[in-house]
């Protein structure tokens, strides 16, 4: 298997001398073709800064960065167009990661008009048609491309950055915390529509959450982060069937649960 | 019988010409009880809430009637809610950081609360506040007095918020998604903070959530909302065992997905209920 993602000795330190905090600490990561990883960790713990140094939305202080073989960390913005194609997000909270002034239709065909996109091999001309499209893939009506973010629920904007997120045929999803946000009667939905989507596409899969219970439906590979390092690794039916570490522990017996049924 | 520390009958709030936030709600908390309000968002528990406080913004109409500690609540001038409010009443808000003033050190946040409503000889203040942010389980009560709340972890803040809602010893708690914006970890801890923390108090409480696994840690009785009505009213294990309305069934469904088998779909409360025949609100 190759590589999508190879990280080496990265190390991200905010501030500088006695102020200085430790982002990531000497973190090595390599996310393979096709593999669901999940990224899973307290606040703080570093998880955003890790997917933010994938994404290259960031630069590691030490260390490097490698999308399919080819270092990412240090290089301006306009040489990286082949990480802006293959690689895409979905944050948080759809609330702030959707222009309220624009139209649902110009939000998802965004990334199409990006000088960085546009004309790439791959990515769709056809804008109309591709909006089209991904509006089905993430079951939204075909009329949403008209209306403006706020006249939807908070499930369904989610499935508007989804459907962004996919309009030019990205190979990697990143995922950050993207149910935390919404109900937890929605928050099946969409589980079951990522699951769906990641399958159907064949695409690789980087989820970041601070819950394992929903990792576990979503990730075959988990990386749990504290304090800027990664502690435990591995599939994550065992890490969630037998964590070795007691932090991964205690983050596991904080999900709360019904009594079981009797 | 003694009677109960909130009564609510035929409440409804309307808000314009819209359709009415909550539509007819009638329940009690009983003294000591504690009690689970859960629904989506929108769905008029946080509208009951504020109603309930004596907090609704002024375009609000309301009808119906509440009682709050032996206290008629809707129309009442707000200078005498006040008077109960923070003191008989108190209430926790999902985002702490919104609740604490930025600019006053924590101690003298807390010290406001025991002030506008008792008598106590300054030097008493400050040894109650100390006590209070002990009991909240904050590690050196005296060095969290004195910081601003920026300086404070997000668990820690909502720590502060619990000591200032229960420094007063209140008969009624009103929580309204107080861990929505915390962490697993940091959300355990606040739950079972409250847990001990209103048993000693003896204080009532209405916990408002979406999550019904979070409101299952701390209540007995749950009421569910659903478009402003309340569509069931039963103790947890019943709720929990036999659901009778199929939206309740969903969200007992939704909640338990850490007892689905990995690889398999995720129930949703859509296959369980839907408003009738409007295929977009089946995908909220």
């Amino acid at each position: 298997m190759t590589s999508v993602f190879t990280a080496t000795s990265v190390s991200r330190l905010y501030g500088a001398g006695r102020n200085t905090v430790v982002g990531l600490d000497e973190i090595n990561l390599a996310v393979e073709t096709g593999e669901r990883l999940g990224v899973v960790g307290e606040s703080g713990s570093g998880k955003s800064t890790l997917i933010r140094l994938l994404a290259g939305l960031d630069r590691p202080t030490r260390g490097e960065v490698r999308f399919d073989g080819e270092l990412i960390s240090g290089r301006p913005e306009h040489q990286l167009g082949f990480l802006r194609q293959g690689v895409q997000i979905v944050f948080q909270d759809p609330r702030s990661s959707l222009n309220p002034r624009m139209r649902v239709g110009d939000i998802i065909t965004e990334p199409l008009r990006s000088p960085l996109l546009r004309g790439r091999p791959g990515v769709p001309v056809d804008k109309a048609a591709r909006l089209a499209e991904v509006l089905e893939q993430v079951g939204l009506p075909t009329d949403s491309g008209r209306r403006h973010p706020h006249e939807f629920s908070g499930g369904q904007r989610q499935r508007i950055a989804l459907a962004r997120a996919l309009a030019p045929r990205p190979r990697v999803l990143i995922a950050d915390e993207p149910v935390s946000a919404l109900d937890v009667s929605v928050r099946s939905q969409v589980i079951n529509l990522l699951n769906d989507l990641v399958a159907e596409q064949d695409l690789t899969l980087v989820f970041v959450s601070h819950d394992l219970t929903v990792v576990r439906h979503l990730c075959d590979r988990v990386a749990v982060l504290q304090s800027g390092r990664i502690v435990e690794r591995g599939l994550t039916a065992e890490v969630y069937a037998e964590p070795q570490e007691p932090y991964t522990q205690s983050l596991l017996e904080a999900v709360p649960r019904l009594p079981d049924p009797s | 019988m003694t009677e109960p520390v909130l009564e609510v009958a035929g409440l409804s709030v309307i808000f314009g010409n819209r359709e009415p936030a909550v539509a007819g709600v009638s329940f009690a908390v009983e003294p000591g009880e504690r009690v689970g309000l859960i629904g989506e968002s929108g769905s008029g528990k946080s509208v009951t809430a504020l109603a309930v406080m004596g907090l609704l913004p002024e375009q609000a109409r309301t009808s119906g009637v509440v009682w709050l500690a032996g206290q008629p609540v809707l129309d009442r001038p707000d200078a005498e809610l006040a008077a109960l409010r923070g003191n008989r009443v108190s209430m926790i808000f999902q985002e702490p950081m919104t609740a604490l003033d930025p600019t006053m050190k924590v101690g003298r946040q807390v010290a406001e609360v025991i002030g506008l409503h008792r008598r106590v000889a300054r030097g008493q203040t400050r040894a109650r506040v100390l006590e209070i942010l002990d009991a909240v389980g904050l590690s050196g009560p005296a060095r969290v007095a004195n910081s601003y709340p920026h300086q404070l972890s997000g668990g820690q803040r909502q720590r502060v918020v619990v000591a200032m809602a229960l420094v007063n010893t209140p008969d009624l708690v009103i929580c309204d998604e107080p861990t929505t914006a915390l962490d697993v970890t940091v959300q355990a801890t606040v739950l079972s903070l409250l847990d001990s923390s209103l048993a000693e108090a003896g204080a009532g409480c209405l916990f408002i959530s979406h999550d019904l696994a979070v409101v299952a840690q701390l209540c007995t009785r749950i009421l569910v909302m659903l478009d402003g009505k309340i569509v069931e009213d039963a103790p947890l294990a019943q709720i929990l065992a036999e659901p009778k309305h199929p939206y309740t069934r969903g969200l007992v469904a939704t909640a338990r997905i850490d007892q689905v088998p990995v690889g398999e779909r995720l129930p949703t409360v859509a296959d369980f209920w839907s408003r009738d025949g409007d295929v977009e609100e089946e995908l909220r």
